[in-house]
C-alpha cells in the first residue's frame, strides 16, 4: 500500500488464555490502528473528512465477519427464492455489505435507519438475526413480521430500523420525519434515509430535503449508488449522475461504498454534520453482484465482465481480509474456518426456520388496526369468513 | 361520557328550553342536546378540540400550508401558533408529498402529527403515503410500526370552485383497510371525533367541509368540556323516525333533517342517521334502523359510482335483504367533474328535493306481498 508511513503494524495481541487452550488466536485486540481508506473523499459545499481511519483488529475481524455473514445469507436467499420456498420479490444486497456494517459501526441503536426494499442485510446490522429474516422470507409465523410482510418488509422498531419500503422514493421523507421527530424531541441523534440511484430522481426527495435544509432536521440521505435503477443504467436516468451534489444547497460527500472504512468515517463525519447544521447527502459508490431482484438475471443490461471485474477488484469482503492478512490479525486459514462456521451457521437457521409453521389463518385479521373498536373485516366471502377486529 | 350524544329529548321544560335556541332552517325537536345555552361554530369547535389536545399532549403537533402565521386558509388554526410556537405549528411549502411524508415519519417514531391538506383535493400528490406509508405498516410489521397520525381539511365541494377543487374523497380513503375515515357535521361532531382521532393510535382521514365551518349548533358543557370525546365507528340518529331511513355525512345531514322535515308535513317520518364515521362504517345501527323502517334513502355528495351509498346499499343487501319493501334509493352529486356555472353547479350537487323525491318514491314504491290484502 502506498501510504505506509501511515499504517502501524502491530503485534496481533492474542489473550494468553485462548493461546494456553489452543483456541483460534484470530486478534480481538481494541488498540487503535489507523488505516487509509482506499480514495480520498469527494465532497460538495463541504469540507471532507480526513481518509485516515481509526479502527481496531477487534473491529476489522467483526467486519469481517459481518460481510461474510451477509453474504451467505444472501447467497441462500437465492438457493431458497429457486427453489420456490422464498415467492414474491427478493432484493438481494451482496456486494453492498460494506455500506451497512461501516455506517453501523459510526453509529448508535438511538439513531434510526430506513431504507427501501435491499433491506435484508440492513436488518441484520441492526441486531435482526438469521432465523427470524429466513422465517420472514419463507412467510412463517416466526418471521421478524411474523410472515405478514415478507422480503421488503423488515422492521426492527426496538433497534430504530423503520423497514423496509416497497415504494422507491417514498422512504426518503419517511426518513426526514424520523429526523424531525429526533429534533422535537431534543435528541442527540440522527436518521439516515437510504435510497438508490434509481430512487434519486424522485420529486419526494427534494421536497423532504428542502423541507429538512429549511428547518434544519438532523437528516442524512445516503444514496447507495450501484449505478443501475432496475434494468436502466444511472447514464440513462439522471441528466446528473453526481448524486452527492444534488443537494444544491445540501453538502453532500462522495464515498468508496465497497471500502467499509471509508463508509464509516463518513457516516460518523456526517452524524455531527447533521447534528450541528442539518441534512447532508452521502453518495455510496457501490454494487450488486445480484440483479434488481430474483427475477432479473442482471446481465442483460450491464456485461459479466463488469460483474467479474468489481468482485476482483473491489469486493468488500476482500478487502478486508487483506487488511486483516497485512496486519497480522488472523491467517488464512483462521478467516476460512471463520466462513465455514458462518456457512453452518447459517444452513441451521434455514434448517429452523423451514421447520417453523405458516401463521394462523387468524393472523389475517391481525394488526390492521391498534383499536379496531371491535369491527367487523371480512374475507372474500364475508357470509363464510368474518372476523372481529380487537 | 357520551350523554349529550346519545340522551333523547322527551317532553316537559327541557324540550321547551332547546326548541327556543333552534334555528327555524332545522326541526331539531329530537337533536338530543341537554342546551346549556351556548352555541359554537364547527370553526371553533375544530380549533378549540386542536388546542386542547395540544395543551394535553406535547407530542401532538400541526403541519401544513399557511396552519401558522397566516392563521390557517380557513382559520381553523387560529391562534395556535401563537400559543404553541413555531417548534408544534409548522408552515409547509406547498410540497405535499414531501411533508406528508415527513409527518407519516415522524409518527413511525411515536410523535402525533396532525397533518393539514388545504383541501383534498390536494391529498392525491400525497396518496402514497397517505395508504402505503401509513395505512398499511401496522399489518406490514405485524404490530411493530402504529402510525398516529391525523390528516384533516375541507373535503368535497365548496362553492364555484370548479371541478379539480370540488370532490369528495369519502369514498377512496375509506375503501383502504388501515384508515379510519371521520366526517363531522356539526360542532359537538367535530370537537368529538377530531379529539378522539388526535388521540387514536391509528391513521385517521379527517373529512371536514368549507361550507360548514360557519355554521353555528348549540353544545352542552359536556361537549365543551376538555375531556370530551365520541367513540369512532358510531352513527348518531339525528332524528327519529318509522317510515323511511336517510344516511348522510358532513354538509348533506343539514340537507337530509330539511328533506325530513318538509316529508313529516306529508305525513312521512323520516329517520335521519347521520354517519360521523365513514370507516368503520356503523353497519348494525344503519341495519338497525332499516329492520324497524324498511326503506332506505342514501345521501351523498360525491359521485356515485363505487360511493359510500354503494356500500351502504350492499350492507342492507347482505343482512337485511327481507326487511326492504323497496328498492334502496340512492342520491347523490351528479356523475360530472364539477362544473362552474351556478346552475350547472347546482344540478351537479344533491338538493333538498332530491332527497325529498327519493323519499316519497322509496315510500310509494312499495312491493306487493302475496299475503297483504
Amino acid at each position: 500500500m502506498a501510504a505506509a508511513a501511515l499504517l502501524r503494524r502491530l503485534p496481533a495481541a492474542r489473550s494468553p488464555a485462548a493461546a494456553l487452550m489452543g483456541a483460534r488466536p484470530i486478534s480481538d485486540s481494541t488498540t487503535p490502528l489507523t488505516i487509509e481508506t482506499s480514495m480520498p473523499f469527494t465532497s460538495h459545499i463541504v469540507d471532507p473528512p480526513s481518509r485516515d481511519v481509526t479502527t481496531t483488529p477487534a473491529e476489522l475481524v467483526t467486519f469481517f465477519r459481518d460481510m461474510s455473514l451477509m453474504r451467505r445469507m444472501e447467497i441462500a436467499a437465492d438457493s431458497l427464492y429457486k427453489a420456490k420456498l422464498i415467492r414474491g420479490f427478493c432484493h438481494l444486497y451482496d456486494g453492498q455489505e460494506a455500506v451497512t456494517v461501516g455506517m453501523e459501526a459510526a453509529i448508535t441503536r438511538k439513531d434510526s435507519i430506513i431504507t427501501a426494499y435491499r433491506d435484508h442485510c440492513i436488518y441484520m446490522s441492526r441486531g435482526g438475526d438469521l432465523v427470524t429474516a429466513f422465517a420472514e422470507l419463507m412467510g412463517r409465523k416466526i418471521g421478524c413480521s411474523r410472515g405478514k410482510g415478507g422480503s421488503m418488509h423488515f422492521y426492527k422498531k426496538d433497534a430504530n430500523f423503520y423497514g423496509g419500503h416497497g415504494i422507491v422514493g417514498a422512504q426518503v421523507p419517511l426518513g426526514c420525519g424520523l429526523a424531525f421527530a429526533q429534533k422535537y424531541r431534543k435528541e442527540d441523534s440522527v436518521s439516515f434515509a437510504l435510497y438508490g440511484d434509481g430512487a434519486a430522481n424522485q420529486g419526494q426527495l427534494f421536497e423532504a430535503l428542502n423541507i429538512s435544509a429549511l428547518w434544519k432536521l438532523p437528516a442524512i440521505l445516503v444514496c447507495e449508488n450501484n449505478h443501475y435503477g432496475m434494468g436502466t443504467a444511472e447514464w440513462r436516468a439522471a441528466k446528473s449522475p453526481s448524486y452527492y451534489k444534488r443537494g444544491d444547497y445540501v453538502p453532500g460527500l462522495k464515498v468508496d461504498g465497497m471500502d467499509v472504512l471509508a463508509v464509516k468515517q463518513a457516516c460518523k463525519f456526517a452524524k455531527e454534520h447533521a447534528i450541528a447544521n442539518g441534512p447532508i447527502v452521502l453518495e455510496m459508490d457501490t454494487y450488486r453482484y445480484h440483479g434488481h431482484s430474483m427475477s432479473d438475471p442482471g446481465s442483460t443490461y450491464r456485461t459479466r465482465d463488469e460483474i467479474s471485474g468489481v468482485r476482483q477488484e473491489r469486493d468488500p469482503i476482500e478487502r478486508v481480509r487483506k487488511l486483516i492478512l497485512a496486519h497480522d490479525l488472523a491467517t488464512p486459514a483462521e478467516l476460512k474456518d471463520m466462513e465455514k462456521e458462518i456457512r453452518k451457521e447459517v444452513d441451521t437457521a434455514i434448517a429452523q426456520a423451514k421447520e417453523s409453521p405458516m401463521p394462523d389463518a387468524s393472523e389475517l385479521f391481525t394488526n390492521v388496526y391498534v383499536k379496531g373498536f371491535g369491527v367487523e373485516s371480512f374475507g372474500a366471502d364475508r357470509k363464510e369468513l368474518r372476523a372481529t377486529l380487537p | 361520557m357520551l350523554g349529550a350524544a346519545r340522551r333523547q329529548l322527551g317532553s316537559g321544560p327541557m324540550l321547551g328550553q332547546v326548541l327556543r335556541r333552534l334555528r327555524p332552517a332545522s326541526a331539531d325537536a329530537a337533536r338530543g342536546y341537554a342546551a346549556a345555552g351556548k352555541e359554537i361554530t364547527v370553526r371553533e369547535a375544530l380549533n378549540t378540540a386542536l388546542d386542547e389536545e395540544m395543551s394535553a399532549d406535547p407530542s401532538v403537533f400541526l403541519m401544513g400550508e399557511e396552519v401558522g402565521e397566516y392563521q390557517g386558509a380557513y382559520k381553523i388554526t387560529k391562534g395556535l401558533l401563537d400559543k404553541y410556537g413555531p417548534d408544534r405549528v409548522l408552515d409547509t411549502p406547498i410540497t405535499e408529498a414531501g411533508f406528508t411524508g415527513i409527518g407519516v415519519g415522524a409518527a413511525y417514531q411515536g410523535l402525533r402529527p396532525v397533518i393539514e391538506f388545504m383541501t383534498f383535493n390536494f391529498s392525491m400528490q400525497a396518496i402514497d403515503h397517505i395508504i402505503n406509508s401509513a395505512a398499511k405498516s401496522n399489518y406490514m410489521s405485524a404490530g411493530q410500526i402504529n402510525v398516529p397520525i391525523v390528516f384533516r381539511g375541507p373535503n368535497g365541494a365548496a362553492a364555484g370552485v370548479g371541478a379539480q377543487h370540488s370532490q369528495c374523497y369519502a369514498a377512496w380513503y375509506a375503501h383502504v383497510p388501515g384508515l379510519k375515515v371521520l366526517a363531522p357535521y356539526s360542532a359537538e361532531d367535530a370537537r368529538g371525533l377530531l379529539k378522539a382521532a388526535i388521540r387514536d393510535p391509528d391513521p385517521v382521514v379527517f373529512l371536514e367541509n368549507e361550507l360548514l365551518y360557519g355554521e353555528s349548533f348549540p353544545v352542552s358543557d359536556e361537549v365543551l368540556d376538555s375531556s370530551f370525546s365520541l367513540p369512532i365507528g358510531k352513527a348518531k340518529i339525528e332524528r327519529k323516525g318509522k317510515d323511511v331511513t336517510i344516511t348522510a355525512f358532513s354538509k348533506m345531514v343539514g340537507y337530509a333533517l330539511q328533506a325530513a322535515d318538509i316529508l313529516s308535513k306529508e305525513g312521512i317520518s323520516a329517520e335521519v342517521i347521520n354517519l360521523r364515521s365513514i370507516r368503520p362504517l356503523d353497519r348494525a345501527a344503519i341495519n338497525a334502523s332499516v329492520r324497524k323502517t324498511n326503506r332506505l334513502v342514501t345521501l351523498e355528495e360525491g359521485f356515485p359510482q363505487h360511493g359510500v351509498g354503494a356500500e351502504i346499499c350492499m350492507s342492507v343487501v347482505e343482512e337485511s335483504f327481507e326487511y326492504l319493501d323497496a328498492p334502496v334509493e340512492r342520491i347523490a352529486g351528479a356523475d360530472v367533474p364539477m362544473p362552474y356555472a351556478a346552475n350547472l353547479e347546482r344540478l351537479a350537487v344533491p338538493q333538498v328535493e332530491d332527497i325529498v323525491r327519493a323519499a316519497r318514491r322509496a315510500c310509494y314504491r312499495a312491493v306487493p306481498l302475496a299475503a297483504t290484502a
